[in-house]
């Protein structure tokens, strides 16, 4: 089976074309093709161990081996180390968040050093998340698991990194955090960022997407707008398994 | 009091201070073995021969170039520092993705050449290096005699584990290091350079040593030996205070070379053993060390 032609409605800003990654030997991903769009937000959809976080891995070049092409506003990324990639204006939001234990939850908002110009400002990220300022000087790993959420999230939003990767930021939420992320998500969506959100939640996913890309087996299997989403429910079901 | 120990309190207060001294030197170099532990997760075997070489290194600025005692405080760790930035760039970076063993192996093997290349230069019966004339002689303070170069070395060794501890804890570039001790690769993914840090923590750990060693040449004859002798004591320091924590090393340094000094006052038989006894309990009792952390 071939890739679908990869669509995007405006102008790509993240291009990745025949991606593939290894953990080791193990080879993870198979030629990896999608479009990020300007302003976009996009999911990487599929089961447990499909290749989702680690196609982020390799975009962010976190992954030790990986071949083929990440394209930037048409600058290819694949050889660089992960630092001049956070400098080209990419940013994780890793699944299991590390937030470091051994800085304050001040220190951990501030560690990410600015890339590019407009960034929010520490004040902006505060109005997205309120809990944050009255847990300054806390530890970082005291927080609960979703202020830690809003923590990994807030600290790149500084950066002026453009397009973000969030892995999973739903995972192991209440359900009122999710809906403030879900309202994060629209409300940088409105802003210009770009963002690759790798979910499980379905209906998190549906309520924020604009496009979702169907992985498995370390490849994109499917495209589907959001729009269309509900005339392809049995079809996401068998992909999913749900 | 002292009558009823059956102690003279000069003999106790003079040992106290020579335990202050030593502990100013065991803080000062776990110090340092801490910070460089706690990044690039080697044990830093070098750290002794480093501490030599700094002290040889002033000796050798007074002997052949007349730079007297100030100029080798500063240049001689900045020197010693640099020769460490070419050993962590040429030798250590290659063994960053092997086990933590190889690293000491390598550090054990350039210790035992550093100092050899030194012994065959210049023998093992100790190099003299004068009391800088400004800290000749000293204060009766009644109780004690207090010589003015001691008690420099014991406020300098504060002054310096002080503001290691504030840039560590305090500082931006503080909380990078703290960050990419945890979690290297996350750091690197916000675009710092996490190479050129580990670099540059390596060279301020050896320049502690190095300036540690210019501390003590006035006082000990700057000798090849004089660090393999003592690095064996700061390893077990930084055992006790537990392995990459920056306060544990400064607190247990200075504590244990107060510990050792009362020891040579009550049981001298024990001081040469009592940190190791120390050591030994606290491992029992408290396996990572009395302000590590457990992983």
């Amino acid at each position: 089976m071939t890739d679908p032609a990869p669509i995007a409605s405006v102008q790509p800003l993240l291009t990745v074309r025949d991606l593939n990654g290894w953990y080791g030997e193990s080879h993870v991903l198979h030629g990896m093709n999608f479009d990020v769009g300007e302003g976009e937000v996009i999911t990487l959809l599929g089961r447990n161990g499909a290749g989702k976080t680690t196609t982020l891995k390799a975009i962010m070049g976190i992954l030790a081996r990986r071949r083929g092409s990440v394209s930037l506003a048409g600058r290819e990324l694949i050889g660089q180390p992960s630092r001049a990639i956070a400098k080209a204006g990419i940013a994780l939001c890793p699944e299991e968040r590390a937030i470091f234990s051994s800085l304050s939850v001040e220190e951990n908002l501030m560690l990410p050093p600015r890339v590019k110009p407009g960034g929010l400002t520490v004040e902006q990220v505060f109005e997205l998340f309120p809990n944050l300022k009255e847990r300054l000087s806390s530890q970082g790993t005291r927080l609960s698991g979703g202020e830690q959420q809003m923590l990994a999230i807030g600290r790149i939003l500084r950066t002026g990194a453009k397009l973000l990767l969030l892995d999973e930021p739903t995972e192991g939420l209440a359900p009122v955090i999710v809906q403030q992320i879900g309202r994060t998500i629209a409300r940088l969506k409105q802003e210009g960022f770009t963002i690759v959100l790798v979910e499980q939640n379905l209906r998190f996913a549906a309520s924020v997407a604009d496009r979702h890309y169907i992985v498995q087996q370390g490849r994109v299997i499917d495209t589907i707008p959001n729009a269309e989403l509900d005339a392809n429910t049995e079809k996401l079901h068998a992909y999913l398994g749900v | 009091m002292f009558e009823l120990l059956g102690i003279a309190p000069q003999a106790l207060f003079g040992q106290l201070l020579l335990g202050l001294i030593n502990g100013s030197f065991y803080a000062m170099l776990s110090l340092g073995l801490a910070v460089i532990f706690g990044l690039l997760n080697i044990i830093n075997f070098a750290h002794g021969a480093q501490y030599m070489a700094g002290a040889f290194v002033a000796w050798m600025l007074l002997t052949y170039l007349g730079i007297p005692y100030w100029g080798a405080l500063v240049l001689s760790p900045l020197l010693v520092g640099a020769a460490g930035i070419v050993i962590e760039r040429l030798m250590i970076a290659r063994l960053y993705h092997l086990d933590h063993l190889y690293g000491l192996l390598l550090t054990f093997g350039l210790a035992l050449i550093i100092q050899g290349l030194f012994r065959n230069s210049y023998g093992i019966s100790g190099l003299p290096y004068t009391i800088p004339t400004e800290f000749q002689g000293g204060q009766n303070l009644g109780f004690m005699f207090l010589p003015n170069y001691r008690a420099w070395v014991v406020v300098a060794s504060v002054i310096v584990c002080f503001g290691t501890w504030f840039m560590i804890e305090k500082t931006r570039l503080g909380a990078y290091l703290r960050a990419a001790t945890e979690n290297p690769t996350m750091v690197g993914a916000f675009g710092i350079n996490v190479p050129r840090l580990i670099t540059l923590t390596y060279g301020f750990g050896v320049a502690l040593a190095a300036f540690a060693g210019v501390l003590a040449a006035p006082i000990y004859s700057v000798n090849p030996n004089m660090g393999a002798d003592l690095i064996i004591v700061v390893f077990a320091v930084v055992v006790i205070g537990g392995m990459g924590s920056i306060l544990g090393a400064i607190l247990t340094g200075f504590g244990l070379g107060l510990i050792e000094g009362l020891t040579k006052v009550f049981y001298p038989e024990g001081s040469a053993v009592v940190i190791f006894v120390i050591m030994a309990i606290v491992l029992m009792v408290k396996p990572a060390g009395l302000f590590g952390r457990t992983a």
